[in-house]
C-alpha cells in the first residue's frame, strides 16, 4: 500500500466536494446547540460515535471487497433521512469522478455504471481506497476523519472560531477516532462471514431531524 | 425483590400457558430470568385466530378483543422486568392475511436488578403476505443504574402492512438514565429497509450532546410500512426548533414506508408528536 494515497484521500483539497457540507453543524449553530469550541467538541464526539462509526463501517467493508451495490442498499437502510441520502449520493458522485481520475479501477467503473446518480459516499471512498491499495482500516480512518473534520471546519466559518481551537479539538478526539476506525474495520471483517447486518448502524435522532429542517431552509451556507 | 421471589410471583400470576414447575428454569445468568413468549396469529379464511399464545416469565399474554377480522393481544407485566442479567424474548408472528395488534398494558421499566450485567430484550416481529401487524407498546423507561440491550428484528413480506411505535424515556423524573442500547433491523422482501442503533446513557460518548439528544429525555420512532400509503411526498416537519421537541416524518428508500423520528423533553410531548406523525402518515 501507499500511505501517501491515504493522505490524498483524506485531504480536504481532494476535489470531492466535501467542503460544501457542514455535517449538520449549520443547523446545530442555528438552533444555538453549537456556539463555542466546547459545544463543537461535544457535537463532533456525538457525530463520531454515531454516523461516523456507521460511515466508517461501510467504507471499510467496501475497501475489503464487499459487494458495493449491497453496501449501497445497507447505506440506504442506515440513512432514513431523505436529505442525508441525497447529500450522500451527491458527495458519492463527486468523489467517484475524482477517484476514477486519481485511482482508476474496474470496480470504480462498474459502480459508476450501476449507480449513475451516485452511490453513498463512504462506499465510493472505500472502493477508491481499495483501488489505491489501502487496507479497510485506512478507509475507515479517512471516513471518520472527514465525518468530523468537515463539521469542525464548517463551524469555524459559521461561528468565526479560532481555527487553532478547531485543530485542538480534532487532536483531542484522536484516541476516539482510533477506537471508532478500529471498531469499523473489525465489523467489516465480521461482515465477511456474518453478512452485512454485522456492520454498525449507529445513528442519532437529532442529526436526522435537523437535516430535514435544514434542507427546508430557503437560505443556507452549506448544502447539508 | 429477590430473583427467587420474582420467579415465584411469575408462576403465581401466569396461567396455564406456563409449563408446570420443574419443566422450566432454562439456564441463563444465575440472577436473571430467561423467558420467551410467543404470539402467532393466523387467518382461517374468515377471521384472525390465535393458534399460539404462550406467556412466559414477565410476559402475561391476554387476548383483548376481536374487532372484525383483527385480533388484539395485550401484554401484561407479570413481574418487574427487565432487570440486569435477564434474557427476554418476544416472538410475534402474523401469518398470511392475519391482522394482529399487540399492545402493552403499562410502561416497561428497565431497572438495575441484582447484577450490573446487561439485560437483553429481543422482540421479533414477522408479517406474512397480506398480513397486518401492529406493535404499539407503552414507553420503555430506562431507570438509573439499569443496563439494557433491546433488539427489534422485523421480517416483512412484500405485501404485508406494519406499524411499529417505539418510545424511550431516559430516566424517571429528574434522574440520570441507565445505559440503553437499542437496535431496529427491518427486512422487507429480503432487502434491508431500516437498520438503526441508538445508544444512550453513560458510558456512551456524546449521547447527551448537540449531535444526538441535546438533553432531550424522550425519544421515539413510528414506522409505517404499507403498500397503500403515499410515500412519494416530501418530508413533513413537526414541532418548532429543537428545544421543545420536534420530529420529522419521511419516506424510506427501499420500500413503501414512512419513518417518523422524534425527540422531546417529556414523554407526553413525544406522544403528541408521534400521534401527529401517525395522522399525517395515513392522510391521503
Amino acid at each position: 500500500m501507499s500511505r501517501a494515497a491515504l493522505l490524498l484521500l483524506a485531504d480536504g483539497r481532494f476535489p470531492a466536494g466535501g467542503h460544501a457540507h457542514s455535517g449538520g453543524v449549520e443547523a446545530a449553530v442555528a438552533h444555538g446547540a453549537v456556539h463555542d469550541t466546547d459545544s463543537l467538541e461535544a457535537f463532533c464526539r456525538g457525530r463520531l460515535h454515531t454516523t461516523g462509526l456507521t460511515m466508517a463501517g461501510l467504507a471499510a467493508a467496501a475497501a475489503g471487497g464487499h459487494d458495493p451495490l449491497l453496501l449501497d442498499d445497507a447505506a440506504d437502510a442506515r440513512t432514513p433521512a431523505p436529505a442525508l441520502r441525497a447529500a450522500a449520493r451527491r458527495l458519492g458522485r463527486q468523489m467517484l469522478r475524482a477517484a476514477r481520475a486519481t485511482f482508476p479501477s474496474a470496480e470504480l467503473e462498474h459502480l459508476a455504471t450501476a449507480r449513475p446518480q451516485g452511490a453513498h459516499q463512504p462506499i465510493v471512498l472505500g472502493l477508491a481506497a481499495r483501488a489505491a491499495g489501502l487496507a479497510p482500516v485506512d478507509a475507515a480512518y479517512a471516513a471518520v476523519y472527514e465525518n468530523i473534520g468537515g463539521p469542525a471546519t464548517a463551524a469555524v466559518r459559521l461561528l468565526s472560531l479560532d481555527p487553532l481551537d478547531a485543530s485542538g479539538l480534532l487532536a483531542r478526539l484522536g484516541p476516539e477516532i482510533d477506537d471508532v476506525a478500529a471498531a469499523a474495520a473489525d465489523a467489516a471483517t465480521r461482515a465477511m462471514t456474518e453478512g452485512i447486518d454485522a456492520l454498525p448502524s449507529a445513528s442519532s435522532p437529532l442529526l436526522d431531524i435537523t437535516a430535514e429542517q435544514h434542507a427546508a431552509w430557503t437560505v443556507r451556507l452549506f448544502a447539508s | 425483590m429477590s430473583p427467587s421471589s420474582r420467579l415465584a410471583s411469575a408462576r403465581a400470576t401466569s396461567d396455564l400457558d406456563v409449563p408446570p414447575a420443574g419443566a422450566q428454569e432454562p439456564a441463563g445468568h444465575p440472577d436473571g430470568v430467561r423467558a420467551t413468549a410467543r404470539i402467532r396469529a393466523a387467518h382461517n379464511g374468515r377471521v384472525t385466530t390465535l393458534p399460539q399464545l404462550r406467556s412466559d416469565g414477565p410476559f402475561h399474554l391476554r387476548r383483548m378483543r376481536t374487532d372484525g377480522n383483527a385480533a388484539t393481544v395485550g401484554i401484561i407485566g407479570a413481574m418487574s422486568a427487565p432487570l440486569g442479567g435477564d434474557r427476554l424474548t418476544l416472538d410475534i408472528t402474523a401469518e398470511d392475511r392475519a391482522e394482529l395488534e399487540v399492545i402493552t398494558a403499562a410502561a416497561t421499566l428497565a431497572l438495575r436488578g441484582p447484577t450490573t450485567e446487561a439485560a437483553t430484550y429481543d422482540v421479533r416481529l414477522t408479517a406474512g403476505e397480506h398480513a397486518h401487524l401492529l406493535w404499539l407498546p407503552q414507553p420503555l423507561i430506562s431507570a438509573a443504574g439499569s443496563n439494557l440491550r433491546q433488539t427489534y428484528t422485523v421480517e416483512l413480506a412484500a405485501t404485508s402492512r406494519f406499524v411499529l411505535r417505539e418510545e424511550q424515556v431516559l430516566g424517571r423524573a429528574d434522574e440520570e438514565p441507565g445505559h440503553i442500547v437499542s437496535r431496529i433491523l427491518v427486512h422487507r422482501a429480503g432487502r434491508p429497509l431500516l437498520d438503526q442503533q441508538t445508544a444512550y446513557g453513560a458510558p456512551e460518548p456524546g449521547w447527551d450532546g448537540p449531535a444526538v439528544l441535546n438533553r432531550h429525555r424522550a425519544v421515539g420512532q413510528l414506522l409505517v410500512v404499507d403498500p397503500r400509503v403515499h410515500v412519494r411526498r416530501g418530508p413533513i416537519l413537526l414541532g418548532e426548533g429543537i428545544k421543545d421537541g420536534c420530529a420529522v416524518l419521511a419516506p424510506l428508500a427501499n420500500g413503501p414506508a414512512l419513518l417518523a423520528t422524534a425527540v422531546a423533553p417529556t414523554t407526553s410531548i413525544l406522544r403528541e408528536l408521534l400521534d401527529e406523525a401517525h395522522a399525517h402518515a395515513f392522510t391521503r
